[in-house]
């Protein structure tokens, strides 16, 4: 026996929700192009100089590093508060072994700076999957016990550029079609990132888990092990980061990286990953991450004084997420007048 | 005839004290709907989780095509074939339609990406076959629990379940949805599949199922076919047991009435009630999960809205929206769910009771521990609360020693109305008769009682009147000595007149 139903039209739900995120993206692009045109129309080195274009390719980098793996963390309903303590101990521990290890390969210095954030951000993730305490207060935890380590390993001590290799320093100022390399770094890292998170099962259970976690463990998926990679990545990203910074800045203290967690949250968010878990684009967040550090450029360029430049990027972080909620209740609405009539 | 695809045979599942399977059997052929049904806490909930691989059982034989099988979590039991459809479906809001069809299992092209096609074809095949086309690319967010269900059986044909376990799944539907998910329900048995349909409402059963067990209290009672048997049958089966002088109902002399309320009706969850408690009375709402009972009792205290009708105490109309208000007009309420709504879990036994009688307690606007203590001590000792001291954390106490808390809490008020929903629900025998004296006693020194409980011999035993609440309206009301539990379970499952 088969249904007699008439069938209901099928529901096109796809191009509105497709329009709506390409929208904040495409806006968001938008919205840098015009902050730079006008930035340079006033100060036209900003752009037009050696350094000024450099700067505006190159700085965001950092930024776009670790708020990919803050978004990940994110998307599986968690947070980690640790990033900027991570970076800190990856650079210093790079420029150490620089100093310390002569003649050590640069490859060999990456990947350590890697593996130890992997390795603090696996001691995070174990932390949350194993304790069942809020990542927020683990990692706030960490957040300070790695900034003690540091300073208790780094002391009044800091970087000095004569430590690290030149061909490590030229890192920092090298560029391919006048792209600086360290930007092509982060743009690999988004590409590999972003595909993994759209075309992989894996990246796609990280979603499902922050989307409903009770559904993903009724579903068998390991909420323990995503968690893990989670952290990891994350870890692993701020670890990438620190190297990063070494390169651009070729000097560090036990100060590195202060404060940049909650920029990491900020350009997560300003990129459309709902802080509630479940949703937003690795593209989105890189975008909003160079937006961001856009802004932070422009601003004393343009004028604002300083004071009011925190301000500034608090509005754009308030405006994205009352965006958000408004497009999710026009969007709920529209999909129960939907189901009613169907 | 070849092995039944699903044998179970005195399974048993305790819960640290309490049993909540003692013994059940169930046995499902391949292409049949099997009825399961029982009252509330019959164990059809532990048994479907048990078979779904959620809870292990204590003992007893599960064997699914001859094999013994042991289930070690929920992807076992769906590796084996078994697929649960909860009543609210549990789906990633998130994620596409189509995703949540594949999620763990999603095809890959030969590049190793997510083939979106393939999966966007196959949704789009499976849910047609189901006659409910739904777009694939859609987020599961906002689609009716209706269409909710629908992708749930799509996943579970996709994955080739054998067993579909469907756990009250017309609960939350309008006739019409209920109509197409029979329809799948006879297309997927049809095909061979064996289905467990978990249903309070008869109509349902006996048109759709094949055969109907029928489990109380945990245990296994009878099969039956459904040709075979009646309605009447099945409800004696449900419910035989004596009901005796359980509970210490004392007498008490009614008084004037104390709530009024006149046709309250909420659009889509209740409709029309009108019904009376007077002092020194105990009314008990009767009825299924989902009747609208607890909905009801959170409207007339003020904790959720309501479109029209009234609501007075003592003659004085009770504010809408306003529990504050209520308070003040002497009502008490004690919820279903004490962890969530009735106690501050973290805060001490002290501080839980009298936080409804603060502002009286209080000197010049403060609270001290030492205004709240004499007050805490005597409704603890009244009411017998085990805890070593008052300042104990809510959170130690067991769950009966917790209701007692929270009434305590209430009764510090001097209520001339109290609503308790469900308040034996999760606890020990021994305690429950204790709460069940109490609120006897209550209700003997004059203050009108409403109760709600799912439990049929809790409410004959402690009720002067039982309205039975059916798909949010009173369908029924038997005094005292007319309500028997036949009457009762029979109004909380027959529609009066037409069928919804």
């Amino acid at each position: 026996m088969s249904v007699t139903h008439t069938l209901p039209p099928i529901e096109k739900g796809r191009s509105f929700f497709g329009r709506l995120t390409r929208a904040r993206e495409v806006g968001l692009l938008v919205l840098i192009v015009v902050l730079i045109v006008v930035t340079t129309a006033i100060q036209p080195t900003f752009l037009f100089s050696d350094g000024g274009w450099r700067e505006l390719l190159r700085q965001p980098t950092i930024l776009i590093l670790i708020a990919i793996g803050e978004a990940i963390v994110i998307i599986t309903r968690n947070i980690d508060l640790s990033v900027g303590s991570v970076l800190c101990l990856s650079t210093y521990l790079s420029g150490w072994l620089f100093a310390n290890v002569p003649g050590i390969p640069i490859p060999l210095v990456v990947l350590t700076g890697v593996a130890l954030g992997a390795f603090l951000g696996l001691i995070n993730g174990l932390l949350v999957a194993f304790l069942r305490v809020p990542s927020l207060v683990i990692t706030l935890g960490t957040l300070y016990a790695y900034r003690g380590i540091a300073i208790l390993w780094i002391g009044p001590h800091f970087i000095r550029s004569s430590w690290l290799p030149p061909e490590y320093r030229r890192f920092g100022t090298m560029q391919i079609l006048s792209i600086p390399v360290l930007l092509l770094v982060a743009i690999v890292v988004v590409l590999v990132v972003g595909w993994f998170m759209t075309s992989r099962r894996a990246g796609r259970d990280l979603y499902a888990l922050g989307s409903n976690p009770e559904a993903a463990t009724l579903f068998g998926l390991s909420e323990r092990r995503l968690t893990l990679y989670a952290f990891v990545t994350s870890g692993a990203l701020a670890g990438l980061g620190g190297l990063v910074y070494l390169a651009i800045f070729a000097t560090g203290d036990a100060q590195v990286g202060t404060g940049y967690e909650l920029e990491a949250v900020a350009a997560a968010v300003v990129g459309g990953v709902a802080i509630i878990g479940g949703s937003g684009t690795i593209w989105g967040v890189a975008i909003g991450a160079f937006f961001l550090a856009t802004i932070s450029s422009a601003l004393p360029v343009l004028g604002v004084p300083s004071l009011w430049q925190q301000s500034i990027v608090g509005i754009f972080i308030v405006g994205a997420i009352l965006l958000d909620r408004v497009l999710f209740l026009s969007r709920t609405r529209r999909a129960k007048r939907a189901g009613r009539t169907s | 005839m070849s092995e039944p695809l699903l044998q179970l045979h005195g399974v048993s599942k305790s819960f640290g004290a309490v049993a909540a399977l003692v013994s059940a059997d169930l046995t499902l052929e391949a292409g049949t709907i099997h009825a399961l049904i029982g009252e509330n806490g019959a164990g059809k909930s532990t048994l479907v989780k048990i078979i779904g691989g959620l809870y292990h059982r204590d003992s007893g034989d599960f064997l699914l095509e001859g094999e013994s099988v042991h289930f070690h979590n929920t992807k076992d039991a769906k590796a084996a074939g078994i697929a649960v459809i909860y009543q609210e479906p549990t789906l990633f809001p998130d994620l596409s339609v189509a995703e949540n069809i594949f999620v763990g299992r999603q095809p890959y092209t030969r590049v190793g990406t997510l083939d979106r096609a393939k999966m966007r074809r196959d949704t789009r095949e499976l849910t047609q076959r189901l006659g409910v086309p739904i777009d694939p690319d859609r987020q599961a967010r906002g689609l009716s629990i209706a269409d909710q269900q629908v992708v749930e059986i799509a996943k579970s044909i996709s994955v080739g379940a054998k067993v579909i376990i469907m756990d009250e799944p017309t609960a939350a539907l309008s006739g019409v949805e209920v109509d197409r998910l029979m329809g799948i329900a006879r297309q997927l048995r049809d095909e061979g599949k064996g289905i467990i349909f978990i249903s309070h409402r008869f109509d349902e059963v006996f048109s759709l199922c094949d055969t109907i067990t029928v489990m109380r209290d945990g245990t296994y009672i009878a099969t039956n076919k459904t040709a075979a048997t009646t309605e009447d049958e099945i409800i004696r089966q449900m419910v035989g047991r004596s009901v005796g002088s359980l509970f210490p109902k004392v007498e008490t002399t009614v008084g004037a009435a104390v709530l009024e309320v006149r046709a309250l009706t909420s659009v889509g969850v209740f409709e029309d009630v009108s019904f009376t408690v007077r002092a020194g009375e105990i009314v008990c709402f009767a009825g299924l999960v989902g009747a609208g009972r607890s909905e009801i009792a959170r409207a007339v205290f003020g904790v959720d809205a309501y479109d029209s009708g009234s609501v007075t105490v003592g003659g004085a109309r009770v504010p809408r929206r306003n529990p504050a208000g209520s308070m003040r007009l002497g009502m008490g309420f004690v919820p279903e769910d004490r962890r969530k709504q009735g106690l501050a879990m973290a805060a001490s036994v002290q501080t839980n009771v009298t936080m409804a009688i603060r502002s009286s307690l209080a000197r010049f606007g403060l609270i001290t521990s030492s205004l709240e203590e004499p007050s805490a001590r005597t409704w603890a000792s009244r009411l017998q609360v085990k805890t070593h001291a008052l300042d104990t954390e809510a959170q130690m106490l067991s769950g009966g020693n917790q209701q007692k808390v929270v009434l305590g809490k209430w009764l510090a008020t001097q209520p001339k109305l109290l609503i308790v929903d469900e308040p034996t629900r999760g606890i020990d025998v021994g305690t429950k008769a204790e709460v069940h004296r109490l609120l006897s006693e209550l209700a003997g020194t004059g203050v009108a009682v409403l109760m709600i409980s799912s439990e049929l011999p809790e409410v004959l035993g402690m009720a002067d009147r039982v309205l039975v609440v059916r798909e949010g309206r009173i369908t029924a009301e038997f005094a005292r000595d007319a309500a028997t539990p036949e009457n009762v379970m029979y109004a909380a499952t027959h529609a009066v007149g037409a069928a919804a």
